[in-house]
């Protein structure tokens, strides 16, 4: 038995409000798996597992605020093997389960929170089929009763429950969250009209949310529907305690960090051109924007630089173990956040550009994961979309620099002894004195500049 | 497809960039790009939407003609068959 614990998603959080479980107590989990949105007072998060298993007893009710470490629910980790090879016959039960008809009255009395299906024909007889085997069936709103079982003897195993799931034109019984349960009912949405987005394609809170918004949008005079996200506050305010989150994190960072700032002009003329070139051909999905090269640039100066790319703690300079390049967000109603783009270094001007839409919408709608608001040993900020030209930012405590892009601008500008019109962006560092120099900073920004003008070998 | 269906495309496209839109405090000439701070990023995810729920094709070139209401359900009338 583990115990799944409010865990730590910033170095300014102590405590977290448990908004929603993503699974029920007997459900399997896997690693990484997210099982729990907590609130913190920045965002949105959803919490990943730590542990393989089942999810067990679930201690803390949503809408409770808890300390980080408090318990949250435990993890049955032997559950988790055990569930997986329970596919093959061999492993059920010698003795056999009181026969079941496929009625669904019947059913119903076996699993009294749960309402299985009746998707099947009535006729069938009494069904062989291992507990195991009968809770995957009702998970997937399958009815036992209705498989032809293709075990020994007729039992029902694992495979074919999978398969009636699959097949199954509609479950009537739509899988979904407590809390996307209650929210459908409060704002009028029926679940099987909702994609869920969750495991096994459980509709979330979000999902219903979502289509409240659409269907707001399709029907838009009648009423305005009252409260269509799942967050405890609208998306267009920010989250209560956002500001002193970012006063916290800035007065410190004002406080401890010496900064010193670099700026530096780029010829953008090259980059830009292959990017016309390149979303000419490419379909819309496939398209790029100016970030993507941006960030790709940065990513691989702070490899070239590994002097910017770590932490500073306990009076010494820690070099990150890969680049993870932190992209400042704002919302909608004010403040931002941060995720993360793991191993940015590795990834090319397209496949930054997929992470990047994905994180920034995710951000934006409050669904952002664990692992991805942790992590960063470098951050960059893009004010370029809000119009101005240069942007000093703050360094984020621990890291010791942060790289700022701002418009992308077309000005005169001297090109071998002639002046012509080019597109450029100005490109700042603000970087922590204790942990480097003015002149590690420069061969960090004249990396970028150098890498911006071959944009074919980013 | 005629300009009130266009329109619907349009506004729920919309919508799903921007959930909180005030739809109906837009004029059919207004930049809503502007009008609801919509940053590089946010418009593309407009375009990609809108292209995927009409089928039609749409280029990097359209993109100026796609930032007000109306200019983007003209768009659609005359481009989707």
């Amino acid at each position: 038995m583990a115990e799944f614990t409010m865990p730590s998603l910033g170095a300014d959080m102590d405590e977290g409000t448990l908004v929603e479980w993503l699974v029920g107590p007997g459900d399997p989990v896997r690693r990484g798996d997210p099982v729990a949105v907590v609130e913190t007072a920045k965002s949105t998060i959803e919490v990943e597992c730590f542990e393989s298993g089942a999810m067990g007893r679930q201690l803390v009710e949503p809408g409770t605020t808890v300390p980080v470490g408090t318990p949250l629910a435990l993890i049955d980790s032997a559950a988790g093997p055990r569930e997986e090879e329970a596919g093959g016959p061999r492993e059920e039960p010698r003795v056999p389960p009181a026969p079941e008809r496929a009625a669904p009255a019947t059913a119903a009395g076996a699993a009294p929170a749960r309402t299985p299906v009746a998707s099947g024909a009535p006729e069938h007889g009494p069904v062989e089929a291992g507990p195991l085997i009968r809770r995957l069936a009702e998970q997937s709103g399958v009815d036992p009763g209705s498989v032809h079982g293709s075990g020994p003897a007729g039992r029902v195993t694992r495979a074919d429950i999978e398969r009636a799931a699959a097949t199954a034109s509609r479950p009537a019984r739509v899988r979904a969250t407590p809390r996307a349960r209650r929210l459908a009912a409060e704002l009028g949405i029926g679940l099987s009209e909702v994609t869920g987005t969750g495991r096994d394609a459980a509709v979330r809170a979000r999902d219903v949310s979502g289509a409240a918004s659409r269907q707001a949008a399709a029907h838009p005079p009648q009423r305005r529907t009252p409260a269509a996200v799942p967050a405890s506050h609208p998306p267009g305010e920010q989250a209560p305690g956002m500001r002193q989150a970012i006063a916290r994190l800035m007065a410190r960072a004002n406080r401890d960090i010496p900064h010193y700032y670099l700026s530096t002009t780029v010829d953008l003329a090259a980059a830009t051109d292959w990017l016309h070139d390149h979303n000419r051909r490419a379909p819309l999905p496939e398209r790029l924007l100016p970030a993507a090269l941006l960030l790709r640039a940065a990513a691989v100066a702070a490899r070239e630089v590994p002097e910017l790319n770590g932490f500073w703690a306990d009076d010494g300079f820690t070099p990150g173990e890969g680049v993870h390049l932190g992209v400042a967000v704002s919302l909608r109603g004010g403040g931002l956040v941060a995720p993360v783009l793991h191993r940015a270094d590795t990834l090319g001007p397209p496949a930054l550009m997929s992470a990047l839409k994905d994180l920034v919408t995710r951000a934006r709608t409050g669904r952002l994961r664990g692992s991805e608001v942790s992590g960063a040993t470098l951050t960059v900020t893009n004010l370029g979309d809000q119009g101005v030209e240069t942007v000093f930012g703050v360094v984020h405590p621990p890291q010791v620099a942060l790289v700022g892009f701002g418009r992308v601008v077309d000005r005169p500008w001297a090109v071998g002894g002639l002046l012509g019109v080019r597109p450029v962006v100005t490109v700042t560092l603000s970087a922590d004195h204790r942990a480097t120099d003015g002149a590690v900073g420069a061969r960090y920004l004249s990396a970028v500049d150098r890498l911006l003008q071959k944009p074919e070998k980013l | 497809m005629n300009r009130a269906d266009a329109l619907n495309a349009v506004k729920e496209s919309i919508t799903q960039v921007v959930p909180d839109a005030d739809l109906a405090a837009l004029g059919p000439e207004d930049t809503f790009r502007d009008t609801l701070e919509m940053d590089s990023l946010d418009f593309l995810s407009y375009l990609e939407i809108l292209g995927e729920r009409t089928g039609v094709r749409i280029d990097d070139a359209d993109a100026p003609e796609l930032t007000t209401l109306s200019g983007s359900a003209d768009f659609l009338v005359a481009h989707v068959t």
